[in-house]
């Protein structure tokens, strides 16, 4: 179990990506981020995103349309 | 520590963005890469210059023309259709196909032009209106939204030089 969720289904790239980072700033060092998104792209953006910020992809899945992410906050 | 934090100062990535254009779809890739590098903990700066500037000001009403965008297809009844430009230049199409392509954007989960911009005030980009266009096309600062710096070619060149990544669009 994640620490917090954010459904960001339905949003179109870059928005995702915005909202996960808005949402990891609030969060402690550590704590993880369940992420669910439809927009296909996600899946290289978010690995893009979390090889760029240092932040730690813990678990990826997709369940029919909807890609989940697990992200863990670093320093 | 993040890589972003590991660079040879220490300091983290940055990247300006000189916006020179002002309607519907070329507003889409400077807020666009603006507001995802700011995520990604890279320091923005965008310089706001000629048709470029209005996407500063504080109401916003971006309209896209089909007049002589030959690559401007839009879904229509299962095809993409462009439209032939003696009926793009008739009164009120410019209108229509604003209004389509905004209905699209909202229909598919797209920002707006409003959202990425409050984004990108919220993550603090560094968002420079060229004085120059101010006078030229006679704005006043008090036209344009709250948190914004007047500026030059000189201030835009002090950013570009210390930057990793500096793009026109």
């Amino acid at each position: 179990m994640a620490d917090q969720v954010l459904d960001a289904k339905g949003l179109n790239c870059p928005l995702p990506i915005i909202k996960t980072k808005k949402l990891l700033n609030s969060m402690a060092t550590g704590a993880t981020l369940e992420v669910l998104a439809t927009d296909p792209g996600s899946v290289a953006d978010f690995a893009a995103f979390c090889r760029t910020t240092g932040n730690e992809m813990v678990e990826q899945s997709q369940d029919g349309s909807v890609y989940r992410f697990i992200i863990r906050r670093a320093v | 520590m993040s890589p972003q934090g590991d660079g040879a100062a220490n300091a983290p990535k940055s990247m300006t963005i000189i916006v020179t254009k002002g309607t519907l779809d070329w507003a889409y890739p400077p807020f666009i890469l603006g507001t995802t590098a700011a995520a990604m903990g890279v320091d923005v700066t965008m310089f706001f210059t000629f048709y470029g500037l209005p996407l500063l000001l504080k109401k916003l009403d971006l309209q896209v023309s089909p007049l002589g965008n030959a690559a401007m297809k839009m879904p229509m009844m299962g095809m993409h259709m462009a439209m032939p430009n003696i009926i793009g230049m008739l009164p009120g199409v410019d209108a229509m196909a604003s209004k389509m392509m905004k209905n699209m954007i909202a229909k598919k989960g797209v920002a707006s032009i409003e959202d990425l911009r409050d984004m990108s005030v919220e993550c603090d980009i560094n968002m420079i209106a060229c004085q120059m266009t101010m006078d030229l096309f006679e704005y006043k600062l008090e036209d344009m939204i709250p948190g914004i710096k007047l500026g030059g070619a000189a201030t835009y060149m002090e950013n570009a030089l210390k930057s990793d990544i500096n793009l026109y669009i």
